[in-house]
């Protein structure tokens, strides 16, 4: 059993990449939340300039490849810039902002479900545009996008993968680096495809609890 | 079903408030308003004045932009030309203004809008917290009275979607009086409810009327306007047609369209009956 052996071998050293996988997630979905929020909310109640800039913004980062814009920044853009950073704080940049490009959809998909009526009742009495966004708009808003938003987690752990490229010491890193050391690619990439399905189950897990804490009644769907 | 009879029950017989009182005091002016959507004009100088504890019916066929002029009257919807002045001070849209006036100005809406997120007691709450700048306890206390006044405070606990509509609308209703607003503006408040429930809402806008609180009302319901305006308004085509005392307009229309659309509503209702 050379293939046994050679995942028993390699496990620990994989294992230790999922802290690796797991940060690049968690930051990236951060980045993308902090940046998806913000442009969601005013592609629906920003003027139009903001607005334009948001379009192309989310048109040109969801219509590149992932490795292509890795690429870019960190054989490109940065360089040029004289910036020095590593290979994870460029992966989280670039899975940031792609995944920020579709948060900024579904929080847009998620104001406009709510309808005008929201902000008018807001508006009528007395509230600014501003309270009545951050007190009536998005709690509902974010409640809704929920579901949506549940996606980006398995896409994010998924395309985490890509950063192999540029040698960020994650879990396919360092299956690929153990598949050259053994030469039992199959066993090891199985074991790569098992920790990636177990984490993805775990993050569902976790959202649904989410789900479940914010529920209310009329806004989503019970559990 | 007897509808004919009930269209025009008690007709007020004292008209506390009304235009020929000596005392009246102009709470809502508006003045010539205009408002165009593109080439469609949806308001051509509309103009009224509301003075205090009266009670205005608009009535009117759809399209003859009501809703708009109310929402105008609080600058939701901001008109071409024209003013509208509250306690004899112009309401002016600009941000550093308009939340002021909008407080004073309680807008119930057909289809609610309560916030979803939130308890009907919350919804009360909410903006006496965040735009009024009220402590917690008071801020509650406040809610609280005024949910009792449209008879939901037991009720206090649920969320919109627990509701019924009749209750969600009463629930909305307290949501504007709670800013203590000096008049309150109704579109169409029971048009989105099933027919046995709009009782209830009606029940509470007379009580609101009796009270004392100025209203404007868009409604349907000639019932309620023939009980409760001091004055009905008949608007159609972005205009004011003619207004006078409901038993005017009701039984001595003066303008051909008015006796028209009257005797329209009054079939349509009649259908409406027979299909339950």
């Amino acid at each position: 059993m050379e293939g046994l052996s050679a995942v028993l071998e390699s496990l620990p050293y994989i294992i230790s990449g999922i802290p690796v996988t797991l940060g690049l997630v968690a930051l990236s979905l951060l980045v993308g939340l902090a940046l998806g929020v913000p442009m969601g909310v005013a592609t629906v109640y920003g003027n139009r300039v903001i607005v334009k800039i948001i379009q192309v913004f989310v048109f040109i980062l969801r219509g590149l490849p992932n490795l292509v814009l890795l690429f870019l920044f960190y054989f490109g853009i940065f360089p040029l810039l004289g910036w020095n950073l590593s290979s994870f704080t460029i992966g989280v940049i670039t899975l940031g902002l792609r995944s920020a490009a579709y948060q900024t959809e579904i929080f847009r998909g998620a104001i406009l479900s709510l309808g005008e009526g929201q902000m008018l009742a807001a508006l009528s009495v007395g509230m600014s545009r501003n309270q009545a966004i951050w007190n009536i708009i998005l709690p509902q808003a974010l409640r809704l996008a929920l579901p949506g938003w549940s996606n980006e987690y398995p896409i994010l752990l998924t395309d985490s993968s890509v950063t192999y490229a540029i040698g960020v010491a994650e879990i396919l890193t360092r299956g690929g680096q153990m598949v050259t050391r053994t030469y039992q690619p199959m066993p090891i990439y199985l074991t790569c495809a098992l920790i990636f399905i177990f984490l993805n189950w775990g993050g569902m897990q976790i959202i649904q609890w989410g789900e479940k804490k914010t529920y209310i009644p009329g806004l989503g769907r019970k559990m | 079903m007897g509808r004919k009879e009930d269209l025009y029950p008690g007709f007020r017989k004292e008209n506390v408030n009304s235009m020929n009182t000596t005392k009246a005091t102009p709470i809502l002016v508006v003045e010539n308003i205009y408002k165009a959507y593109g080439k469609t004009e949806i308001l051509k100088g509309v103009s009224f004045t509301v003075n205090k504890g009266e009670t205005k019916v608009i009535i009117g066929p759809s399209g003859a932009g009501k809703s708009t002029l109310l929402k105008c009257i609080n600058q939701l919807i901001i008109p071409d030309k024209g003013r509208v002045f509250l306690n004899g001070e112009e309401v002016l849209h600009s941000h550093s203004q308009i939340n002021r006036f909008r407080q004073k100005i309680g807008m119930v809406f057909q289809n609610f809008y309560l916030f979803d997120h939130i308890t009907a007691l919350e919804n009360v709450e909410v903006a006496l917290l965040k735009v009024k700048k009220m402590k917690r306890p008071e801020a509650r206390e406040k809610a609280l009275k005024e949910l009792a006044r449209v008879g939901m405070k037991d009720k206090a606990h649920l969320y919109p979607a627990e509701l019924s509509g009749g209750q969600a609308q009463r629930v909305s209703i307290a949501r504007a009086l709670a800013m203590d607003p000096e008049v309150m503006l109704f579109d169409e408040p029971t048009s989105a409810l099933d027919p046995e429930l709009t009782g209830e809402v009606l029940e509470v806008m007379k009580d609101l009327a009796k009270e004392g609180v100025t209203m404007v009302v868009v409604t349907h319901e000639m019932g309620f306007a023939s009980s409760v305006a001091d004055e009905v308004i008949f608007m159609e085509e972005g205009k004011i047609l003619e207004s006078g005392p409901p038993i005017q307009i009701f039984f001595h229309p003066q303008e051909e369209r008015t006796k028209k659309f009257l005797s329209r509503i009054s079939e349509l209702y009649g259908e409406l009956n027979r299909n339950g």
